[in-house]
Formats: structure tokens, C-alpha cells, sequence
């Protein structure tokens, strides 16, 4: 935007193995958002390489960058993006739309991944009528429900007290035991320390890129 | 494109926006129905000036006489000018390649008594062709004829009002009525569309009349035809060589405005024609701008839509909507709002138009039958549905361009 460019990443290189649980690290404005929204094609860099999946992922038009998103990205938003018209099970729903699975599918599938994050009795209720750790369950629900290959996660517990952020991270943990790849942009580190690989970023540069023993947040939920 | 999963997604849309779904709707159906409305009542407008001026016969000449205020060919001004029966002979001699008929009308007031009801009347004296320049409907008995103006027969031939109220309900046919003294056979009742107050009037032969008077061959006013086939500018050219022959017989100047004066009312009609006909045309610019100011409302509100939606469409486009399928599930929505509630106004329109027409809407603001053609209420309703969709699709075709990312960081 506008005719003076920013240069928020200057050169990022590393990648990441299917099923390990990342969280990218870093300070605001040191461009860990804008590397979430370039890997989930939200957005498009100026230069560089990003392979997906074996899949180079360039020169994408609106429509081809769409279908990959739908295919292999599923997202979780800091302000949960649920569409406030629709139901719990109706948003959850709302991607396999676009795969066009059956109706009947589509219902039983969300119904299915909403009892997963145990919203199951919530499916018919507006997201107004649901807590923002439930909200956030929701969309975590609505981005696993398409079986993306990998999980993109901008501050999931950005807008949540520690006790929610807790209950939401297990729920990150869980869906990562089962094999799915998530990557977490956190600027809490007892959030980043329930990852097992952290990326710092700072100044558009990876300053630091170590695994750690991960803290089961299990332990903090009753 | 057109699955039922769509349709569904829309419905639903549609359904859980109810404020938006009724502003939109709203707007066109007000739109089209004051559209319908408005071209009604203009139709309504020209039905009663084609009813004012359609009772008589459209080729007719009306020539009255007057006093001269300039003297002429050693006649002094101030001069009452009279009309004979040989003028009628002569204009039939003169002008009889041009002319359909002629007839004269001699016009008194009198009181006509039947038994015990009496009513002052207007007598009309006429010849047989006055049947065709009144355009009189002959409703049982016959009209004046040759055989009358010859024998001088005293027969009356009286309105259907006259007959209502002098007979209340008994057939005049045959019966003596009492004409400002002499008495009179009813040999026919007539109706006239001209209204009430034609059929109040009551006609006798001339040649009768003129006898009652003192055995004169005066006569007041001479009613001829053209014949249509001269067309308009042919009955214009007839009309001012009449006027110079009766001048010319009449020692009138060229000049004097009073001594004759020619009513020509293919002339009346075709002003009147063109005051109805402006008339209509400014209706319709005023219809044709509510149904612009329509497009506009139409066009607000689905700019509104888009940007209220542009949230939604970032988290459609996150979870992989392509574009194509966020401009249509948009466009679909307003096609069908408008489709829908234009119909809806259109209907109630015509519903309105066809309730509305009555006696007081005719006589008190000269609405007569007002009426919408189909095809033109339905172009409209058209016309208004297309251009929302291209008015959807602008926005809609930007909203589907941002990027997802924009798209989601906008509150």
C-alpha cells in the first residue's frame, strides 16, 4: 500500500516438517504476522520461494490461491472471524461448502469436529451467544474440519484470559498429537513453551530457531 | 451454479439479514409501484380528454355568425349576419367533392310539459345528419329524417334523461309532449357519451322549427363534415376556402374577426390531443425519474451491503471461496430481492390502478380508467431488476479483488 514500501521480512529462510507444532516468536511489528499470512496466502511476497506440500506456491491467481487455501490451509483468527450470522455448526461448515460436500455430509461432519472441541450442544447457537473461548474453539473446529495439512494459528489466544488460553492450547496440543501441522504466531512465551519448536523473529529476521521440551498444557485445566 | 446448495446458502443469507432484505425489497417495490401508479394516472389523464373530445364527430366544421365591426362593400358595420337554407344548398353546390354532409342546428330554450311534469329543455332543430356530427346513439324509435325536414313533421326525438324524467319509467314512444306550446310526437329516444347534459336535449326537425317561427328560413348555426379521406392539412385548406365563400356571399371583410367564425375541431382536437399528449410525456419523465431515483437507491444500498460485507468476504475467501463464487452468491442475492419485491410493487401497482378508477377520481381530478400496459410495467420492473445486478456487481467484483487479508484486518 502506498508508493513508499516497507520492508517488514528481510530474508526468512527454514522449513517445516508435517506434524511438528511451531510457534513463531517475536516482539510487534517484527513481521510474525505478515510470515503467517504469506505461508496461508492471505497475502503474497515480494520475492522468494514458498513450496507447500511439495506444491511451489507462486503466481497464484485469486481463484487458484482460493482453492489451495481450502485445500490445504485452515486458519485460526486472534478475533475468531466467525461469521455472526451463521450457527456454530453452520460456520464450521462453511469451508466444506466450498469443497462442495453434500449438505447432509457438511452437517455431519461439523456436528462431528464441534464434539471434538466439545461444543457439540452448541452447534445451532449464534457465535453472539458464545464465550470468546468457545467462539475460538469454534473456529479452531471450522479450520480442522476441511483437513487441511496444515494449521495456521495468527495469536489464538490473543483475546483470551490465561485460564481460556490454556483450554484452547490443549486443544492446539491434541489436534497436533494426532499428527496435524501447526504453526503458532504467539508473543506469550508460556504459550510459546507449549510448542516444540520456537522461531524468533525480530526485525524481519529469524534470530532464533531451537526445539524445547514442551509443556503439556493439560496440566493447567481441570 | 444454479445447485440447490446455493440457492439454500442464499435463502439463508437472505433470511438472517431481515433489516437489509427489507430495505432493499423496500426500495423497489416503492420504486416500481410509484412507477405503475404514475403512468396509470397519466393514461387515466388522456382517456378523459379522448372522452371529452371523442363524443363528437372529429370532421366536422361548426360555422356560427356574429355582427360585423368593419363595413363592407357599402354594408355598415354592426350588422347581424343570418344564415339561410339556401346557404346550405349553396356550400353543398360548392364544396360537394369535399363534403360528407351539412346540416343546421337551430337552438331554443323551452318548456316541454307531459302530463303533470314539465322541465325547461334545450330544443335542438336539426336535419338528419346531425345523428353523425353529435355521434347520437339511437336507443329504441328512430332518429330525424329527410322525410320530416320536407313534411315539417312534428316529431321530437328526446334524450334519455328527458325521457327519465318527464316519463319516470313509462316508454315515450308514441306519446305527445307539450314543446313550448305545440305539441310533439316522441318518435325516438337517444343516448350521447357527451354526458349528462346531451341527453337533456331534445331534436326536432329545422324545417319544423323554422315554420313555428313565423315560416322563416333562418338559421343559427350550420354543421358540416369533410371527408376524412382530405386528411388534416386538406380539412385546414376546406376550412379557409369556406370561410372565404361566406364571406364573399355574405358581404363580410376578409379582414373582420366577428361576422363568421368557423370552428374546426379537427383543429380543437388535435391541440387538445397534444396538451394530453405533454401531458403524458411530462408524467412519464416524472415515472421515469423515480425509477432512476429507484436505480440509485438500489445501487446505495447494495455499495452498503458489499461494504458491511466486507468481513464476511475475507472469511469466506480465508476458508476458499473463489472469487467467482463470492460475486455471485452477492449478485444472486440482490437479483432475487429485486426480482421478487419488483414484482411485488408491480402487482400492487396495477391492484392499486384498477381499484382507484371511479366517478369521483373521474369528475373531480379527470382520471378516467387509469391503466399500465403490461409490457411497459414489466420493462420497467425489468429495467430496474438489470440495473441493480450491474449496480451489485460493481461492488461486488471490487469486494471479491481484495485481498483476504484486507479484507479481515477491516472493523
Amino acid at each position: 500500500m502506498g508508493s513508499n514500501s516497507l520492508h517488514v521480512l528481510k530474508g526468512i529462510n527454514f522449513s517445516c516438517e508435517s506434524g511438528e507444532l511451531v510457534a513463531i516468536m517475536g516482539s510487534s511489528g517484527s513481521g510474525k504476522s505478515t510470515l503467517l499470512n504469506i505461508l496461508g496466502m492471505l497475502d503474497e511476497a515480494d520475492s522468494g520461494e514458498y513450496t507447500l506440500d511439495s506444491v511451489p506456491i507462486k503466481n497464484l491467481t485469486e481463484t487458484k490461491a482460493a482453492q489451495y487455501r481450502n485445500k490445504f490451509l485452515g486458519f485460526v483468527f486472534q478475533s475468531f472471524n466467525l461469521i455472526n450470522y451463521k450457527s456454530a455448526m453452520e460456520n464450521v461448515a462453511l469451508p466444506l461448502y466450498y469443497q462442495r460436500v453434500p449438505r447432509k455430509e457438511r452437517q455431519e461432519k461439523a456436528i462431528e469436529y464441534l464434539d471434538r472441541v466439545g461444543l457439540k450442544e452448541w452447534a445451532t447457537h449464534l457465535p453472539s451467544e458464545l464465550s470468546g473461548g468457545q467462539k475460538q474453539r469454534v473456529a479452531i473446529a471450522r479450520a480442522m474440519a476441511a483437513e487441511p495439512k496444515v494449521l495456521l494459528a495468527d495469536e489464538p489466544t490473543g483475546a483470551l484470559d490465561s485460564k481460556t488460553s490454556y483450554e484452547v492450547m490443549d486443544l492446539i496440543q491434541k489436534i497436533n498429537d494426532e499428527g496435524n501441522t501447526i504453526l503458532v504466531v504467539t508473543h506469550e512465551p508460556d504459550i510459546a513453551e507449549m510448542c516444540k519448536r520456537v522461531i524468533h523473529l525480530k526485525d524481519g529476521v529469524i534470530v532464533e530457531d531451537k526445539k524445547v521440551e514442551q509443556v503439556r498444557a493439560a496440566q493447567y485445566v481441570q | 451454479m444454479f445447485s440447490r446448495d446455493t440457492w439454500k446458502e442464499i435463502f439463508e443469507t437472505i433470511q438472517k439479514n431481515k433489516l437489509r432484505t427489507f430495505l432493499t425489497g423496500f426500495t423497489v417495490a416503492l420504486g416500481i409501484f410509484i412507477f405503475v401508479t404514475l403512468f396509470g394516472m397519466g393514461n387515466g389523464l388522456n382517456n378523459t380528454f379522448a372522452k371529452f373530445f371523442g363524443d363528437d364527430a372529429t370532421n366536422v366544421f361548426f360555422v356560427f355568425r356574429g355582427r360585423t365591426t368593419i363595413p363592407y362593400k357599402g354594408y355598415k358595420a354592426n350588422r347581424q349576419i343570418e344564415f339561410e337554407n339556401q346557404d346550405l344548398v349553396d356550400i353543398e353546390d360548392n364544396f360537394a367533392m369535399l363534403m360528407e354532409y351539412i346540416t343546421p342546428r337551430i337552438s331554443r330554450n323551452n318548456l316541454v310539459t307531459y302530463k303533470e311534469e314539465s322541465d325547461n329543455y334545450n330544443t335542438r332543430a336539426v336535419g338528419p345528419a346531425h345523428l353523425f356530427a353529435e355521434k347520437t346513439i339511437i336507443m329504441k324509435g328512430r332518429y330525424i329524417n329527410n322525410l320530416d325536414v320536407k313534411n315539417k313533421t312534428k316529431y321530437a326525438v328526446i334524450g334519455r334523461l328527458v325521457e327519465r324524467d318527464l316519463f319516470s319509467g313509462e316508454n315515450a314512444i308514441g306519446k305527445f309532449i307539450d314543446i313550448g306550446g305545440s305539441n310533439f310526437k316522441v318518435i325516438g329516444v337517444f343516448q350521447d357519451d357527451g354526458g349528462d347534459n346531451e341527453e337533456r336535449n331534445i331534436y326536432i326537425p329545422y324545417t319544423t322549427r323554422q315554420l313555428i317561427e313565423k315560416n322563416t328560413d333562418k338559421i343559427d348555426q350550420i354543421i358540416l363534415a369533410f371527408r376524412p379521406e382530405i386528411g388534416y392539412a386538406g380539412a385546414m385548406a376546406f376550412e379557409k376556402k369556406l370561410d372565404l365563400f361566406l364571406r364573399e356571399k355574405k358581404f363580410i371583410s376578409p379582414e373582420d374577426p366577428n361576422g363568421i367564425f368557423i370552428r374546426n375541431v379537427a383543429d380543437n382536437l388535435k391541440q387538445n390531443q397534444q396538451f394530453a399528449g405533454v401531458l403524458q410525456i411530462i408524467i412519464s419523465a416524472i415515472a421515469f425519474a423515480v425509477i432512476i431515483s429507484g436505480i440509485i437507491g438500489i445501487s446505495n444500498i447494495m455499495v452498503f451491503v458489499v461494504k458491511e460485507r466486507t468481513k464476511e468476504i475475507g472469511i469466506r475467501k480465508a476458508l476458499g471461496a473463489t472469487p467467482k463464487k463470492v460475486i455471485n452468491s452477492i449478485l444472486f442475492e440482490s437479483i432475487f430481492i429485486t426480482t421478487i419485491s419488483g414484482f411485488v410493487g408491480m402487482i400492487i401497482g396495477v391492484v392499486v390502478l384498477s381499484q382507484i378508477g371511479g366517478k369521483t377520481l373521474e369528475d373531480d381530478y379527470f382520471i378516467t380508467n387509469p391503466y399500465i400496459a403490461t409490457g411497459t410495467a414489466i420493462f420497467a420492473t425489468v429495467l430496474l431488476i438489470i440495473c441493480g445486478t450491474i449496480a451489485g456487481y460493481i461492488p461486488a467484483k471490487r469486494a471479491a479483488k481484495i485481498k483476504p487479508i484486507v479484507a479481515l484486518r477491516d472493523e
